[in-house]
């Protein structure tokens, strides 16, 4: 244990500090670490100094616990330990270990707090430190929120070291050098004289001693490896055709299956007519699961087959079978009553809109979001496994702990008589935050005593099954004077998606949620007269986080409205941003964009651009796009964008994510909703919710900024300003506000 | 029972005359390199060859391939013996989940036999239907191009 103590000690003694400031858990609690999970599997002769390295005479394995959904978090966690133990990744086992509560997350605590990511009042910092105390004791282990790297930062980097410096002090002890004459390098301790001594040799004698924890990390001018392009570990592997997923999974004697649930969310369970199905060829079982049924054989194929061809008559959804009613909901929540939380009230936005003074121009506008699915190409997926007590599932899960708790409630075992298998995930942009694939699983498991069971959803039930993105509506009113922006009421209403997924993680979620105008209550404008309002409509369809989450929404609604404000004053968009940001490295973010983009430089016939600006995930982000409208419509010819985040570990994959999101902004934003008919998504497949493709498009061009003295992630700080950006650069093109996602309603696109 | 020639082996197999190419591939041969993404032609994931033309292997009955030489991602190259496409993609790092990409590079290594030299408009032709997810598609897009010159210098 004390070992531990050391190594977070730089957590504790922020833990500490705040927990002085009114937290609620003790300081002793939360400064005493988890028990380092590694240390139960080690046999004599083997090292775990920390829970992410272990070192056998064998190999040397890194944990890099966080789940990776093709954002590269993998190679990114071992980058980090790597730096410090002075190891190449083809030197390394790479594991994601079993759920534990040491893999706790932290930085996920800062997304939940309500203050602005440059806030470093006391109370914000109180807030973190609060939120973050409450993840660690609880062993939150967390894969969202862009905050892998952020969690990981420092963690992993003090892990590398510790490991090192515990090697160099075995080497010491078995050479008689003085620690000091010993240099490592690649995976080696190295002498005086060059005599290299792997560190899977100095496992054993470094087993015998105790870890050396006063250790100190390595300024980044030092790094070798972070900083830099570095080969992605799941490359070869994903550019082969080998790289396996749970898809992918075959165990000996192992079933398929597929399912049918209820499509009217959260309704109950049919009556079946399974005769046809009976009679199919491959067919093993059919099994009841809870709000439906399923159907094992011995091929996926077969079993989809035969699922599909159960009669079933479903009950209703507890929500409004039809669209106009889910629109009406929301549209009927912005009273006082829903008032969820008034974020800013700056001056006197009553007044100042009131006024009919002379000079003072008024315009309001009225915006909507969609729901929108999640859809990772590769359907959800689990293979399951009863045991004699307990039982083994393999998926890739952004939440291992709360599934364990979850599959145990079905089995009826402990959570920790689950034995949980991470895989890498063809995906998730936030949809495997959900369990129903693997208590399903789960339940056909037992059912099926012992075999190997893996269940596959159709792709048409993954979308009917796909908790979607939450629908919103905004409402603002603008007042402009003097050529620029003067007041701004911001109005914002959607159901809570926070209250909606930790309704199914049986967590409370107290208090308002930061959710339904995130990107908007922490915009970093200084409008003299500003008011941020969000109304929380009742529960709909279940949602969930899609991702960047609320900003999806919500930001869309905001940067359009303030470029509408902008053009009515006659600004220019940049300039005017510009004007109302104070914090240099927002202005930063800003100005790098125009520059990139040459902003202001004669465009040609038929071009427009759009830029917008927000801030998700404490990642202040700005995007350029430049559209051209044809005679086939508009063409997305050029996006750029600029974002802050402290450091970019890798640059290859940094703009790889970059990209990715700007996609997928911009591909759901013109072409994806899903809508409800009888309380059923009407959108079942990709031929009518597919994203963006390569013809759609643009290039992107990406650079990252370093101002800022926090690391973040930036997995969803791209998607947000893509929408808008898009809107306003249809309106540069062609004088046309798009103020509904997605915008095929109102547009042709080339 | 009938036979399908996959990556050159031949395969007896005992399968309903429509079972998906797809599923054959997948659940009977263990050649897992070809996905499921939809099972209806609108993603691309399951994209391999039958005597050299492209094809959506969930849309290809069972019994319609016999005759034809199956290729897939495995035939293609493997991680020792990478074809140009496989290297583009490696040192460009296209691959971000990479679940779509063996259909993404099954579909390119087609468009190059046919057209060595595309042009960005024969490139989002012929890359249209595979969809991506993750929004790889500059990196595709420049991975087509460099395959195409290693191709030409041969």
């Amino acid at each position: 244990m004390s070992k531990l103590k050391k190594i977070t000690r730089r957590s504790f003694m922020i833990g500490s500090g705040l927990v002085a400031g009114g937290v609620a858990f003790g300081a002793h609690k939360v400064a005493t670490p988890h028990a380092n999970p590694l240390l139960a599997e080690l046999r004599e002769g083997e090292a775990a100094f920390t829970p992410f390295i272990k070192i056998t005479a064998d190999a040397v394995t890194l944990i890099t616990p966080h789940t990776d959904v093709g954002q590269g978090v993998q190679t990114a966690q071992a980058l980090l330990i790597a730096e410090e133990l002075d190891i190449d990744l083809d030197q390394v086992t790479l594991s994601f270990g079993a759920p534990d509560p040491a893999y706790y997350n932290t930085a996920l605590a800062d997304e939940a707090v309500p203050f602005q990511s440059a806030d470093d009042s006391l109370a914000a910092r109180s807030a973190r430190g609060a939120a973050g105390a409450a993840f660690k004791l609880l062993g939150l282990m967390v894969t969202g929120g862009s905050s892998s790297v952020p969690d990981s930062y420092e963690k992993l980097r003090m892990a590398g070291a510790v490991a090192r410096e515990t090697l160099k002090k075995a080497a010491a002890d078995q050479t008689g050098q003085p620690v000091s004459a010993l240099q490592t390098k690649q995976g080696a301790v190295v002498l005086p004289d060059g005599t290299r001594i792997a560190y899977t040799d100095l496992a054993k004698a470094a087993a015998d001693i105790a870890p050396v924890t006063e250790v100190s990390l390595r300024d980044p001018s030092e790094w070798k490896r972070l900083g830099k392009p570095v080969l992605r570990n799941d490359v070869v592997a994903k550019s082969t055709g080998t790289q396996r997923y749970t898809i992918d999974l075959e165990l000996d004697g192992m079933l398929h299956a597929s399912v049918r649930t209820n499509p009217k969310r959260g309704g109950s369970a049919a009556q079946y007519d399974t005769a046809a199905a009976e009679q199919m060829r491959g067919i093993s079982a059919i099994v009841p699961v809870t709000n439906g049924i399923a159907v094992v054989a011995d091929n996926t194929w077969r079993a989809i087959r035969a699922v599909n061809a159960i009669g079933c008559e479903w009950p209703d959804a507890p929500y409004p079978a039809e669209m106009a009613d889910h629109w009406q909901a929301v549209s009927d929540s912005f009273t006082d009553d829903a008032l969820d939380k008034e974020w800013r009230n700056d001056g006197d936005v009553n007044a100042a809109l009131g006024t009919d003074a002379k000079g003072v121009q008024q315009i309001e506008a009225e915006y909507f979001a969609p729901y929108v699915a999640h859809q990772p190409l590769e359907p959800l997926c689990a293979v399951a496994r009863t045991l004699e007590t307990g039982i083994e599932i393999w998926t890739a899960h952004q939440m291992p702990r709360f599934l364990q708790q979850k599959v145990a409630a079905v089995v009826g075992c402990d959570a920790d008589e689950v034995i949980f298998h991470q895989q890498m995930a063809g995906g998730s942009f936030g949809h495997r935050l959900e369990f129903d694939v693997v208590t399903q699983a789960a339940e056909i498991a037992v059912a099926m005593k012992g075999k190997p069971v893996k269940l596959t959803y159709s792709r048409e039930e993954d979308f009917a099954q796909d908790y979607v993105r939450q629908i919103s509506i905004g409402r603002a009113k603008g007042a402009l004077k003097d050529g620029g922006v003067h007041a701004w009421q911001m109005d914002i209403a959607s159901p809570s998606v926070t209250a909606s997924q930790m309704t199914r993680l049986g967590q409370p979620a107290a208090g308002p949620d930061t959710q339904i105008a995130a990107g908007v209550w922490n915009m970093p404008y200084a409008v003299p007269h500003l008011s941020v309002r969000a109304y929380r409509t009742p529960e709909l369809a279940p949602i969930s986080s899609w991702r960047s989450v609320g900003a999806s929404s919500a930001a869309f609604f905001a940067e359009s409205f303030l470029d509408e404000m902008i053009h009515a004053a006659g600004a220019d968009p940049v300039a005017e941003r510009l004007r109302l940001i104070q914090s240099p490295i927002h202005r930063a973010v800003l100005k790098a964009v125009a520059e990139m983009s040459d902003w202001g430089a004669p465009l040609g016939p038929g071009q427009g651009r759009g830029v917008a600006f927000v801030e998700s995930f404490g990642v202040p982000t700005a995007e350029v796009v430049q559209v051209r409208d044809t005679s086939r419509g508009i063409v997305i010819e050029k996006v750029w964008v600029a974002a802050e985040v402290g450091q970019v570990l890798d640059p290859i994959n940094f703009e790889n994510n970059v990209m990715g999101g700007v996609a997928w902004g911009l591909g759901h934003a013109m072409n994806c909703e899903i809508t409800f008919t009888d309380g059923v998504a009407d959108q079942r497949n990709f031929d009518m919710h597919d994203g963006i493709r390569m013809a759609q498009c643009p290039q992107i061009e990406v650079r990252g900024l370093t101002n800022g003295d926090k690391v973040r992630g930036i997995g969803e700080p791209p998607v947000p300003p893509a929408a808008p950006a898009l809107a306003n650069a249809i309106f540069a093109a062609k004088g046309q506000r798009v103020r509904r996602m997605p915008f095929w309603n109102d547009v042709d696109f080339a | 029972m009938m036979k399908l020639k996959v990556n050159g082996t031949d395969h007896q197999i005992d399968v309903e005359d429509d079972m998906p190419l797809l599923w054959v591939l997948r659940d009977v041969l263990d050649i897992k390199g070809v996905k499921y993404g939809c099972g209806i032609a609108a993603c691309g994931a399951c994209t391999v060859h039958l005597n050299g033309d492209v094809v959506r292997s969930c849309q290809i009955a069972a019994a319609d391939a016999v005759g034809f030489e199956i290729t897939t991602i495995e035939g293609l190259g493997t991680p020792d013996t990478m074809h140009a496409v496989q290297s583009a993609w490696v040192d460009l790092q296209v691959a971000q989940c990479g679940y779509c990409q063996s259909g993404q590079m099954m579909q390119a290594a087609a468009l190059l036999q046919a057209i060595p030299r595309p042009t960005d408009a024969d490139i989002d032709d012929a890359m249209n239907g595979n969809l991506c997810r993750c929004g790889t598609y500059p990196r595709i897009r420049a991975a087509v191009k460099q395959a195409a010159d290693t191709l030409a210098k041969g």
